[in-house]
């Protein structure tokens, strides 16, 4: 099983506390991590990755082994500790950010 | 008059959750409920009309996106529904603030409106402006693109906070007429449930355009209308009141004695089509109201003549924004109007605005307030 571990904001959502544990066949991809993610949890589609187009969020990151795998291909394998569970796979909230453009409502 | 309502139910959508407020019909004491979908920002709530359980939600962050939530309770529990806001076709561009070709990008839900009639109808208006429908609760939404397609969308431009469709107004003796405004397009009417659009800016007067009379290019704040009237609509905009009796073909502003035209929120009283609210703010920079007095203004005419209500209300060191979808009343036989604050406070009167009180205060920066008028 993969370990999946998502941002607070995302555990709230999908209703879960801790770890996500997700079947995900090999070759163990980010993509295929998501799809699993979005599979087992439809509530996180468009969370992550643009429903349509499937790139990562502009404030969101990817992080395993002590590695941003943010910019990895998402059909690259993922590090063999993740695929073996191992070690988890992070999903990460930006500290920084969050509004793009600014979320000015008062300012016509 | 008398009317089957004893109980009111205050949506609020802040910066950083929803609040549920509830009172019977003294609007005295408050329960409060929230934070729900705590440090997300609520845009806004709205509750169906035809089943005072089922309320619509928009939630949403800079990190992850835009959510809807439904619940069928009343606000007691919440669920996901869809989220797949998808521009029909190949988008295309709109103006960039320099003028420059943009693309049409999917921010988030400024207004969630349900049908008078159907639990399971509502729709949904967008930044970059565009209007989506859902006819499954908010399962799937469809755009209805013959608005942005319908010939001035490549020449809209968003203002500073956007460029977003932030009002929605369903007619209830017509079905299938709908107004809606775009800040910075302006207003626009349908017929048809949203095939076919038509500007309805004659008459507004913008200094701030390159044509201040254009057809498309007004910064409209808000717009209401009282159900029992649909062909006169009250409009906020950038600077000026204005009213049309014609369903948008027309505008004459109604600005009068106000101590500043400027504003975002406009209601209706729910007894009086006549009776309008507004909360003046001073502009261009400033943003807050003039003289550090928070002050509703009534007009009972309809326009004009305005006279200032103050019991109740800060009227030194205030230094707060009312925003566009940050007002309502309820239909109670006292009319009560609400409203919020970017400095967290909910304020209620139960006497059609003689007088006030803080319903709630120190919540994250209010961003809408609606109201359910309850049996």
């Amino acid at each position: 099983m993969i370990r999946v571990v998502i941002p607070a904001h995302l555990r709230t959502l999908a209703k879960v506390s801790g770890e996500i544990q997700l079947s995900v066949d090999a070759p163990v991809t980010q993509a295929r991590i998501l799809d699993a993610l979005e599979q087992q949890y439809p509530m996180l589609r468009g969370t992550v990755r643009d429903q349509q187009t499937k790139q990562r969020r502009a404030f969101v990151r990817y992080f395993a082994c002590e590695d941003d795998l943010s910019h990895d291909p998402p059909d690259a394998p993922v590090p063999t500790e993740v695929a073996e569970g191992k070690e988890p796979f992070f999903i990460i909230g930006a500290i920084a950010g969050g509004c793009s453009g600014g979320s000015t409502l008062s300012i016509p | 008059m008398g009317n089957s309502f004893n109980r009111v139910r205050v949506l609020v959508g802040t910066r950083k959750g929803a609040f549920i407020l509830e009172s019977d019909g003294e609007r005295k004491d408050w329960q409060v409920s929230g934070p729900h979908f705590a440090g997300w920002e609520i845009y806004h709530m709205k509750a169906s009309p035809a089943d005072p359980n089922r309320i619509y939600a928009s939630q949403s962050t800079g990190w992850f996106g835009q959510m809807i939530q439904r619940s069928d309770d009343g606000g007691k529990t919440w669920d996901t529904v869809g989220n797949n806001f998808a521009y029909e076709g190949v988008p295309g561009t709109h103006q960039w603030y320099d003028g420059t070709p943009h693309p049409w990008e999917f921010k988030r839900v400024w207004h969630l409106e349900p049908s008078w009639t159907d639990p399971d109808v509502v729709y949904a208006g967008v930044e970059d402006a565009a209007l989506f429908k859902s006819v499954n609760g908010g399962k799937d939404w469809a755009e209805l693109s013959g608005l942005r397609n319908h010939g001035s969308g490549a020449h809209w431009q968003p203002g500073a906070g956007g460029m977003c469709l932030h009002t929605i107004i369903l007619d209830p003796t017509q079905p299938g007429r709908i107004y809606i405004a775009i800040s910075a397009a302006g207003a626009f009417r349908t017929t048809d449930d949203g095939k076919t659009w038509q500007p309805i800016n004659r008459g507004l007067q913008s200094q701030y355009i390159p044509d201040p009379d254009a057809e498309v290019g007004h910064c409209v704040h808000h717009i209401a209308m009282h159900p029992s009237r649909p062909d006169v609509l009250y409009m906020q905009k950038h600077w000026d009141v204005m009213r049309s009796d014609n369903a948008g073909d027309l505008w004459r502003e109604v600005s009068g004695d106000l101590p500043s035209d400027f504003g975002f929120v406009i209601d209706v009283h729910a007894h009086e089509p006549e009776t309008i609210y507004v909360v003046p703010i001073k502009s261009d920079s400033e943003h807050f109201p003039p003289d550090g007095k928070l002050r509703v203004y009534r007009s009972r005419s309809g326009g004009n003549e305005w006279e200032a209500l103050t019991e109740g209300l800060p009227q030194q060191d205030c230094y707060v924004n009312v925003l566009r979808d940050a007002m309502a009343v309820d239909s109670l036989d006292s009319c009560g109007v609400y409203f919020g604050t970017t400095g967290g406070q909910v304020y209620a009167s139960a006497d059609g605005g003689d007088t006030w009180s803080a319903i709630v205060r120190d919540l994250p920066a209010v961003l809408s307030v609606e109201v359910q008028s309850l049996p």
